[in-house]
């Protein structure tokens, strides 16, 4: 059990999503970074679609209720348990009365919180995520604020985890080390985040000026950005001709392109369906990499092939095996 | 496709990522292409590789459960299904619903006014008189896509996305018309609102209307 104690209600309950709903007109809703929920999820030994609690705006602050192992994963927030620092992507045993405090992020712009057991909210078609637009899923359909209590799946596991657990906890390697891509230097230096793009169904309705843009200018993340989509700012992409669409479905990382030119990513809280045209999507397997770009950080965007975007898919499961066999062998050498 | 410009002749499809794919047919956006293209979802969905098939306005998204390796055989079961598509059937409800149309209600009802060149009352009166039938449900929950709408009162869809639209309004987006069911963001302009519940999570079907049934508005007032 956990007391949320900070008054901005952003942060939410999300799992990897609601999936076989869209023809009711339900989005897929789950955490923007798949990867860190996963790998929080991972280290404290729960199924990877465990629900956590993603954490978009900071400082942040928990009360432990209860001894519970927890893990932290995604945007390096300088995070301290009662005043002790912890290092990102890691996992320790907290005490009842515990506070534990996520500080502006020194890399990255969601944070997930997991709980040994994940979050026990109700199943609602088929997963725990928050459905903001439809107002159900989650703790109670709606984001958390100031004196919700958390509580966890309680699981034989979890005792064990508890027993046995490292006072020192463990953690991994994040991955913005391990899948490195795109400019190097840009991401040392933390100016630019780089995602792959698959042209979608209307690139070539682009004047030629346009796609030129698209693939080699900078776009800023406009600060009316949020889990439905970011928006963005640069060179307006003009059409050859007029495009009207019908409406028809589309996904997280669709690149949506209204009349006045400047793109709109659609995100994990995006309606299942669209009308504006559509340039192109960033992949699935880079959404994470977008999840993790803050707000009016410049974005580039990168071609690339279908065979390569299965491929990258791969990458990131390769990760995930990863921190499946770490967490396993801490495990194994607390026996 | 586009309304402005010649259908095309065969069948485009697209990718969506890695994720989804999106079979687009030639031929106008009517009741019997819509027909075709129910059956066409119910044929798919149980194909290896589909996690789900979503009907669209004459168009319809396969969603991967994981993205087949070879999307070029895909493609070609696909158009070798459309080529046996038949018109499928749904036994649908008529549902009345009242509309408040203009003023408050209705905020962009002058921009589809200026754009049409009819009066409000023209627009009202267009646009409550046909038996519209469920194409589609998508957008958010429990929101239908109508088929049916009389192209006079047309309007392209905003230029910038409204975020913050209350939930009951009923809306024109290019040839479509609709009625959302929860607040939210939308790029369609709002002529009227209803007070009618479309969604409840816990009802399975969750959602209130299926492809199918068949909406009226009735005009309850309209202020201009």
């Amino acid at each position: 059990m956990i007391e949320i104690l900070s008054a901005i209600p952003l942060s939410s309950v999300q799992d990897l999503g609601r999936d076989g709903y869209l023809r009711y007109g339900v989005g897929t809703s789950g955490a923007m970074d798949r990867l860190a929920l996963a790998a929080g999820n991972i280290l404290l030994g729960n199924p990877d679609n465990s629900a956590a609690i993603e954490i978009p705006f900071f400082p942040f602050e928990v009360r432990f209720l209860e001894d519970i192992a927890f893990a932290l994963t995604g945007a390096d927030a300088a995070a301290e348990l009662d005043g002790h620092a912890m290092p990102p992507w890691w996992t320790l045993q907290a005490r009842k009365g515990q506070v534990l405090r996520l500080n502006p992020t020194r890399r990255g712009a969601r944070c997930y919180l997991a709980l040994a057991g994940g979050v026990n909210v109700p199943v609602v078609l088929g997963s725990r995520s928050t459905q903001l637009r439809g107002e159900f899923g989650g703790y109670c359909g709606r984001n958390l604020k100031q004196g919700d209590v958390i509580r966890a799946i309680q699981c034989g596991e979890r005792r064990e985890i508890s027993d046995r657990f490292p006072a020192a906890g463990f953690g991994v390697e994040p991955p913005e080390f391990v899948l490195p891509q795109g400019d190097l230097e840009s991401i040392a230096q933390g100016t630019r985040t780089f995602v792959r793009v698959l042209p979608a169904a209307e690139y070539d309705c682009y004047e030629e000026a346009s796609l030129e843009s698209f693939w080699n200018k900078d776009w800023k993340i406009s600060a009316q950005s949020d889990r439905y989509g970011y928006r963005l700012e640069g060179l307006a992409l003009v059409p050859k001709r007029t495009l009207e669409q019908r409406s028809h479905g589309i996904v997280p990382g669709v690149i949506q392109v209204p009349p006045s030119g400047q793109p709109i990513i659609q995100l994990r809280d995006a309606q299942p369906s669209g009308g504006y045209p559509k340039i192109g999507t960033v992949i699935e397997a880079d959404l994470w990499r977008l999840a993790q770009a803050d707000l009016c950080t410049q974005l580039r965007f990168v071609k690339t092939t279908y065979d390569e975007a299965v491929a990258a898919l791969d990458t990131v499961d390769d990760y995930l095996n990863r921190v499946r066999r770490l967490a396993e062998l801490y495990k194994l050498s607390m026996r | 496709m586009t309304n402005t410009n010649q259908p095309e002749q065969t069948p485009r499809i697209s990718l969506l990522g890695t994720t989804a794919l999106l079979f687009e047919p030639p031929g106008k956006m009517d009741i019997h292409t819509q027909r075709r293209i129910w059956w066409l979802a119910r044929e798919v969905e149980t194909w290896p590789c589909i996690k789900e098939a979503v009907p669209g306005m004459s168009n319809l998204m396969l969603v991967f459960s994981t993205p087949p390796r070879h999307v070029d055989s895909l493609e070609v079961d696909l158009i070798a299904a459309w080529g046996r598509a038949e018109e499928l059937h749904l036994e649908g409800r008529i549902v009345e619903l009242p509309v408040i149309y203009g003023g408050e209600y209705g905020p962009h009802i002058a921009d589809v006014a200026a754009h049409t060149g009819l009066t409000i009352e023209e627009i009202v009166k267009i646009h409550s008189e046909p038996l519209y039938t469920v194409f589609a449900l998508g957008s958010h929950p429990g929101y239908c896509y109508l088929g049916g709408m009389d192209p006079r009162i047309a309007t392209p869809r905003r230029k910038v996305p409204i975020r913050g639209l209350p939930g009951g309004a009923v809306s024109i987006g290019g040839a479509q018309t609709g009625v959302s069911a929860s607040p939210g963001p939308s790029g369609w302009n709002t002529i009227g609102h209803t007070a009618l519940s479309f969604f409840d999570p816990l009802r399975a079907p969750p959602s209130l209307l299926a492809p199918g049934d068949m909406i009226r508005f009735k005009v309850e007032r309209t202020i201009k």
